[in-house]
């Protein structure tokens, strides 16, 4: 028999996990690139391993306490922007694209190749980082919690940074985007030649942004190592297209659309997974392995990013008015 | 159309612009943008060869020419939206040479686009305070604390909704600048073109596609921004429109200025026929012509 209450349970995790949170934070970022500036950032899973990794190095190769280790990787991220924004920027909209999904691609092979073994891991990737993490930890040592949602002190620490910095930066994004910073931001988006037109130099709007935006998913890294170890395979492209998924579904251009986006595509991936493992367990799905039905979720999301796009373009906090007017 | 426009008072025209005699390159006593030797060419086709030209200031100057003439492109040019193969020009006496387009729009001089421009997801409130210049808000790092740019945010606001007032957009306000029609945002355009306060405004046929009823209160726009101390430049097709608000006028033809001189004297240059007619001065009539044919009527035509 399938037992719902552990797959609803599991389920109902998801909402408030630190994986949840920092997709939600990645996502963030890449509101402020491609909803508000129309940026097509599609390397956002590098500058998440940024994060990763550039926190990781500095404190198991350098020694550096948690602060140092968060600098150097919102250094680094800021270094990847540039590096990235500079030769780019000028173009048109499709180069970024394709450099970004490229430059991703290069540093995580970089992360990944037995060259660097002694400082990345390689292939196997790093651990034994959060230590100092847990050092800040203010709650004492314990169960906490109720029903599905009983974690330990280091758990629930994970979680309370977490969710803290996704409202933090979730604030900061609401208020830079009805100043007049953002309002030049989104002229950007219509039309960069009208904007350049009014005296706005374009050129370091859109380098702000791409740099704001690369640093949510750098701190997004930070958050999203936590609960697990550092291994490069988790940087691949699909993870830039979830997280597009992710803005997609909750809307391009708003605030709380990636948060909630996050918190449902989790949600239900959770429960897709977890109800087609138990259901081949259980003999309902006979055609279909263990191993396949691994797969199914993600051929699940597929999908579902398709029918949002066609049926809810404008996300579920998406202004339906902008709709009449795209084209 | 727009020529039937009755003109309901007759506008001051500004004279005595020029040093010696008008004609193609003549010197301007005031000149407030000179071009030396500005050339574009794309592929083989030369679209601007301008040898050298002034454009007086505090007046109203009138750029035409045959469609293809390179009035846009040398509109690009001057702006910083296209750079010259070879050429220098300036503006208030300060080179514009390899100057990025957002500071040439920073140094006073505004441009609208003869394609609209209107940034369609933005409301049509926000279209006009984006063109406010020297906002504090407008720095990422002072945009997270509101009360530095609040106040001014609310000067801007008012201004913003006064000009709209004046180009009876005001209604409109709140609505995405995507809904209005292909008049209204050229006029959108040009109002918010004024949010900044230019001292030259360079309008890319202002009138096209605007209703006539829209297009007098333009033409006292046009003239309003003289009488407050702006120069303006602007291309427009509509000869009785050109005859009636511009106290100067350029003709340009395959790249070049081939004429120039007040409306009156302007319009009697064989030059200026040339230009219209061009090399198929013999050849059949096609509807084209037609309309060149059309133009030079009113060129012609004698003001009442
Ligand atoms: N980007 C471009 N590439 C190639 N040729 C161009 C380009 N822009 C303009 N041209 C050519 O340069 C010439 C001048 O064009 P331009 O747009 O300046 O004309 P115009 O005087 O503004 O005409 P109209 O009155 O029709 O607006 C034309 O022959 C045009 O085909
Ligand atoms: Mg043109």
């Amino acid at each position: 028999m399938i037992d719902w209450l552990a797959i609803f349970s599991n389920a109902a995790q998801e909402v408030i996990s630190p994986t949840t949170a920092a997709y939600a934070l990645a996502a963030l970022g890449l509101a402020i690139h491609f909803g508000y500036t129309g940026l097509l950032n599609f390397g956002q899973a590098g500058f998440i391993a940024l994060g990763a990794y550039g926190y990781a190095i500095s404190i198991l190769s350098f020694g550096f306490p948690v602060w140092a280790a968060v600098l150097v990787a919102v250094g680094a991220s800021v270094i990847f922007a540039l590096i990235l924004g500079i030769p780019t920027l000028r173009l048109r909209a499709d180069y970024l694209a394709i450099v970004t999904i490229a430059a991703a691609e290069i540093l995580r092979l970089i992360f990944t190749t037995n060259t660097f073994d002694a400082l990345t891991g390689s292939a196997s990737g790093l651990q034994g980082y959060k230590d100092g993490f847990a050092a800040l930890n203010p709650i004492p040592p314990g169960s906490y919690g109720f029903g599905p949602f009983t974690y330990n002190a280091f758990d629930w620490w994970i979680r309370i940074v977490g969710w803290t910095l996704v409202v933090i930066f979730a604030v900061i994004t609401w208020l830079i985007m009805r100043s007049p910073w953002g309002r030049v931001i989104k002229g950007i988006r219509e039309d960069e030649d009208a904007v350049r037109a009014l005296g706005k130099n374009v050129y370091s709007y859109k380098m702000q942004s791409l740099i704001l935006g690369g640093v949510y998913g750098t701190i997004a890294g930070m958050i999203f190592i936590m609960p697990r170890a550092v291994v490069p395979a988790n940087y691949q492209t699909s993870l830039t297209f979830f997280v597009y998924a992710i803005l997609l579904l909750g809307g391009a251009a708003t605030i709380l659309g990636p948060v909630i986006g996050s918190m449902i595509f989790w949600v239900l991936i959770s429960f897709f997974s977890g109800f087609v493992a138990r259901a081949v367990e259980a003999g309902w799905l006979p055609f279909m392995s263990q191993v396949q039905a691994g797969q199914l979720r993600f051929i699940l999301v597929g999908v579902a990013i398709m029918l949002i796009v066609v049926f809810m373009p404008q996300g579920i906090f998406g202004n339906k008015k902008e709709l009449a007017f795209v084209k | 159309m727009s020529s039937n426009v009755t003109p309901t008072s007759k506008p001051v025209k500004t004279t005595g612009l020029h040093v010696g005699d008008a004609g193609p390159g003549c010197r301007k006593v005031d000149p407030i943008l000179i071009a030396d030797s500005v050339k574009r060419t794309f592929g083989g086709l030369t679209a601007v060869d301008v040898e050298h030209v002034e454009v007086p200031r505090g007046a109203i100057t009138a750029l035409i020419g045959p469609n293809g003439a390179g009035k846009t492109t040398f509109f690009n040019l001057l702006t910083g939206f296209d750079k010259p193969d070879e050429g220098k020009w300036e503006f208030d006496g300060r080179s514009l040479a390899h100057v990025p387009a957002y500071r040439v729009a920073r140094m006073g001089l505004i441009r609208t686009f003869q394609l609209t421009k209107a940034l369609g997801l933005l409301t049509v409130l926000d279209n006009m305070k984006l063109g406010a210049k020297g906002q504090s808000g407008e720095n990422l790092f002072r945009s997270l604390l509101p009360f530095i740019w609040r106040k001014q945010e609310d000067e801007i606001d008012a201004k913003a909704v006064e000009l709209l007032g004046r180009f009876k957009l005001d209604t409109k306000k709140d609505d995405y600048a995507a809904s209005l029609s292909g008049g209204q945002r050229k006029l959108l355009e040009m109002a918010r073109a004024l949010m900044s306060d230019p001292t030259l405004v360079m309008l890319d046929e202002p009138m096209a596609g605007v209703n006539p009823a829209l297009t007098q209160s333009l033409l006292d726009h046009i003239l309003n921004l003289k009488s407050q101390g702006m120069t303006v430049l602007f291309v427009e097709h509509d000869m009785h429109m050109v005859r009636h608000i511009a106290d100067w006028v350029l003709v340009m033809a395959e790249g070049k200025i081939v004429a120039e001189g007040d409306p009156h004297t302007v319009m009697e240059d064989p030059a200026v026929i040339d230009a219209y007619l061009g090399a198929h001065h013999d050849a059949d009539l096609g509807a084209t012509d037609t309309e060149h044919v059309e133009v030079l009527k009113e060129l012609i035509d004698d003001e009442q």
